[in-house]
């Protein structure tokens, strides 16, 4: 692949690709769910956690962590390892929230003691996460959250409600955002580690458009959070969210995060391989100019995010550090979503059929897909406010607020 | 051949990548264009335009050795790699600058895939200074390698040869001809005896094209297998088109945004305003995708000469319509003032959008890269 890669590295890639091939897990009796953030199922929850476990004992998550947060130490060995696991195609790590979001926070913004004891059970998928950002008047404008925390002593008494909260239900901690104070929108914010089996915590799911329901609203009724579990100083939440949210978003893949199963490449590969053989009126979609240019449109789309990638380590070409960073999430989602809209396109009638339909293409995968990929278009800062930082932060364009 | 992870992209093509930018931004080539082109604005009554550019510039260039640069070493050239040709090429898009430098580099890659003691001789010509253009197109502007309406009779040239680019900055010719239903490559002097020159008037004022018309013309044969030549250099003619489009865009872009910083209406920068905010966003993505899928298509050809074609398709189509995207959402953001004659918004607007036609656009290339899918 690379000429530039070492010994060592080359070495750690035959380890990761012979280990996964020859660990790949037994499919479950019910389907996975498409990603991690769709999981309702205890069988899959255990069948995920004990996944992550082996992956972790293995080597693959906090590949590039100090041994003492539990990690295995490594330099360099961390994107390889993400690398074989996207491309062996097994399951994904359940812990995404812990993997992508905690323990980036936790390693720049947590106290020594935070990261002893809360990084291990991350990686090993013993603890799961879940992320109580957004509230029910605090979406886009997340800014505006209302969940105060109010100290009692060496305690925080903390009410309110958060809502989307991916995983709630099998949650042990939260990456809570409270007000601290209500005077000063942005500096009254503080970042806590919410104890989601605390007293005061009622977690309700809620049914999406798939009728998934992975994601919640939590209610928070003066639930008791010690100080030992705040994150960096009081009112510095909002930065430290910010920070989780974009320049420490790269971390994410830091840690050895996979969320879902599906790779952009082999979604562009099976729909090219579909247009091969499905026909509509006597003819092949693939010898259709119409549908033909747009897979191949897509197709290369799919070939820049891969090669903005690989340009990333290529600092004189890249125009700034976050430039193509920042691009990641917004270009990704968009070109998923518009993926499914072909391949529905393609299907045709067909797309009707959902899954568990015995007559339905894929498993109705595409379809419950299409619906799926509005999680990556809304949520952790909606296509529109990527559009905004993008402008702000790299081109330096007047803030919109 | 596995490829480089980056690219090929190192040190001493960072370097000359610098040098290459700081030249462009010290020579001024749009500044030294309207004074050239003074007076010939007007379409209806404007006087013949002159295909000129600043010719001291040209000799520094090849001073500091950039049309040696892709010129084998046994032609007495650097022997440097489709990359760094790139890298080059893209910093001469930024600058929208005139000068016949693409057009050499372009008849380099294609004499190089002809294996002749005559290709060599031009080879080394090119390497000490000589400019070059291909003359390979036919009246109806197709794109295949076989479209040439010249055709060889006794051993002379014949016929007319269509949209010929930079023909009055150029000294060497690169002509396809065809042979008894054989395609044949030929090189000659542009002032050679039979040679009859007609400039096209274009839209894109940095660049200059033509008809060329021979009448018994004798000229070296470079390669008898002309079209595979011609196929063979493909994937590196489309690649520099599109790398000098990456480069025009990405000026764009900055312009625009700059624009949007100090332009204030209803008491605010309009950068403040979604609606303008957003598109200005979605050129840099346009653009970021275009520079990634030139390098990664320079990559392939210089590593990887089986999957060239499918890499090099990709970047012209991607780079084609970044190109029509970024030029008409600069013009439209810039409002009245990018709509003007004096604004270089409409300079960069009209040299990206002839280079979306060159070698065919998206649409064209799409249905090429198809063939590798």
């Amino acid at each position: 692949m690379s000429t530039s890669e070492t010994a060592t590295q080359k070495e750690f890639r035959d380890y990761c690709r012979n280990w996964l091939e020859e660990h790949r897990p037994p499919p479950t009796s019910v389907p996975l769910p498409q990603a991690a953030y769709e999981v309702t199922l205890e069988d899959h929850r255990q069948y995920l956690v004990d996944w992550q476990a082996k992956c972790y004992e293995a080597g693959f998550i906090a590949t590039d962590v100090d041994k003492a947060y539990g990690g295995h130490g490594h330099t360099g060995l961390q994107q390889i390892a993400s690398a074989e696991v996207r491309r062996a195609n097994v399951p994904y790590f359940i812990n995404w929230i812990g993997l992508g979001m905690a323990a980036p926070t936790l390693l720049v913004h947590g106290t020594e003691a935070q990261k002893t004891t809360y990084l291990p059970p991350i990686f090993s998928g013993e603890e799961l996460w879940c992320q109580g950002f957004s509230e029910p008047g605090a979406g886009s404008d997340l800014v505006s959250l209302q969940t105060s925390a109010i100290k009692d002593g060496d305690n925080w008494v903390v009410n309110g409600s958060k809502v989307w909260t991916s995983l709630g239900h099998f949650a042990k901690w939260m990456l809570l955002l409270a007000r601290t104070d209500k005077n000063d929108k942005y500096n009254g914010i503080t970042y806590f580690i919410g104890p989601m089996e605390a007293e005061g915590v009622t977690v309700q799911p809620i049914h999406k458009m798939t009728g998934e329901s992975g994601f919640n609203e939590v209610f928070l009724e003066d639930v008791i959070v010690p100080d030992h579990m705040r994150i960096d100083e009081v009112g510095t939440g909002w930065k430290v969210a910010m920070s989780t949210l974009t320049s420490e978003r790269g971390a994410a893949a830091g840690v050895g995060a996979v969320a879902s199963s599906d790779s952009p490449y082999a979604a562009i590969e099976q729909l090219i391989a579909l247009a091969k053989t499905k026909k509509r009126d006597g003819k092949l979609l693939w010898d259709n100019p119409l549908w033909r240019d747009k897979l191949v449109k897509l197709y290369e789309r799919v070939e820049a995010s891969s090669q903005n990638f690989r340009r990333l380590g290529v600092n004189s070409l890249n125009g700034g550090a976050m430039r193509i960073p920042l691009q990641g999430k917004l270009t990704g989602s968009e070109m998923g979503q518009e993926l499914h809209q072909l391949a529905l396109s393609m299907l045709g009638l067909e797309a009707s059929l959902y899954v568990r339909d015995p007559n339905a293409t894929d498993d109705g995968k595409w379809m419950l897909g299409y619906m799926n990929t509005y999680t990556g278009t809304i949520s952790g800062g909606s296509s529109e406010i990527q559009r905004n930082i993008l402008g702000e932060r790299v081109l330096g364009l007047p803030k919109t607020k | 051949m596995a490829q480089p992870r980056d690219f090929g992209f190192g040190e001493e093509q960072e370097m000359l990548k610098d040098q290459a930018r700081r030249f462009m931004e010290d020579k001024q080539p749009i500044s030294f264009l309207r004074d050239t082109i003074k007076g010939t604005e007007d379409p209806n009554h404007g006087a013949e335009r002159p295909g000129s550019f600043d010719q001291a510039a040209w000799q520094e260039m090849v001073e500091l050795g950039w049309t040696a640069l892709a010129v084998p070493e046994a032609a007495g050239g650097v022997g440097m790699d489709l990359v760094t040709a790139v890298a080059v090429i893209e910093e001469v898009g930024r600058a929208a600058m005139p000068t016949p430098l693409t057009s050499t580099i372009q008849a380099t890659f294609v004499l190089r895939e002809a294996d002749s003691e005559a290709a060599n001789t031009v080879l080394q010509e090119i390497a000490e200074g000589q400019s070059a253009t291909l003359a390979t197109c036919g009246a109806d502007g197709s794109l295949e390698t076989d479209s040439t309406d010249v055709t060889v009779t006794n051993g002379q040239l014949n016929g007319t040869a269509w949209f010929v680019q930079d023909l009055q900055k150029v000294g060497k010719l690169i002509v396809a001809a065809n042979d008894a239903g054989t395609v044949k490559l030929y090189a000659v002097d542009i002032n050679a005896a039979g040679i009859e020159l007609a400039f096209d008037r274009i839209v894109d004022l940095t660049r200059d094209q033509g008809r060329v018309t021979f009448t018994n013309v004798d000229a070296a044969l470079v390669a008898d297998n002309g079209e595979q030549v011609l196929n063979n250099a493909l994937p590196a003619l489309l690649t520099l088109v599109a790398a000098d489009i990456a480069g025009g865009c990405e000026w764009l872009l900055q312009a625009t945004a700059e624009y949007a910083k100090v332009r204030k209406q209803f008491d605010r920068p309009i950068g403040f305003f979604q609606a303008v905010k957003h598109p200005i966003v979605n050129m840099m993505i346009s653009t970021d995708q275009t520079r990634s899928l030139v390098y990664a298509a320079a990559a392939t050809f210089d590593n990887e000469r089986e999957n060239a074609h499918k890499a090099a398709h990709l970047a012209k189509s991607n780079a084609s319509d970044t190109a029509e995207f970024c030029a008409n959402r600069a013009t439209q953001l810039h409002g009245g003032i990018g709509f003007t004659w004096e604004h270089d918004v409409q300079i960069y607007h009209k040299r990206v959008m002839h280079s979306q036609q060159l070698f065919g656009d998206g649409y064209y290339q799409r249905a090429c890269a198809a063939e590798y899918l």
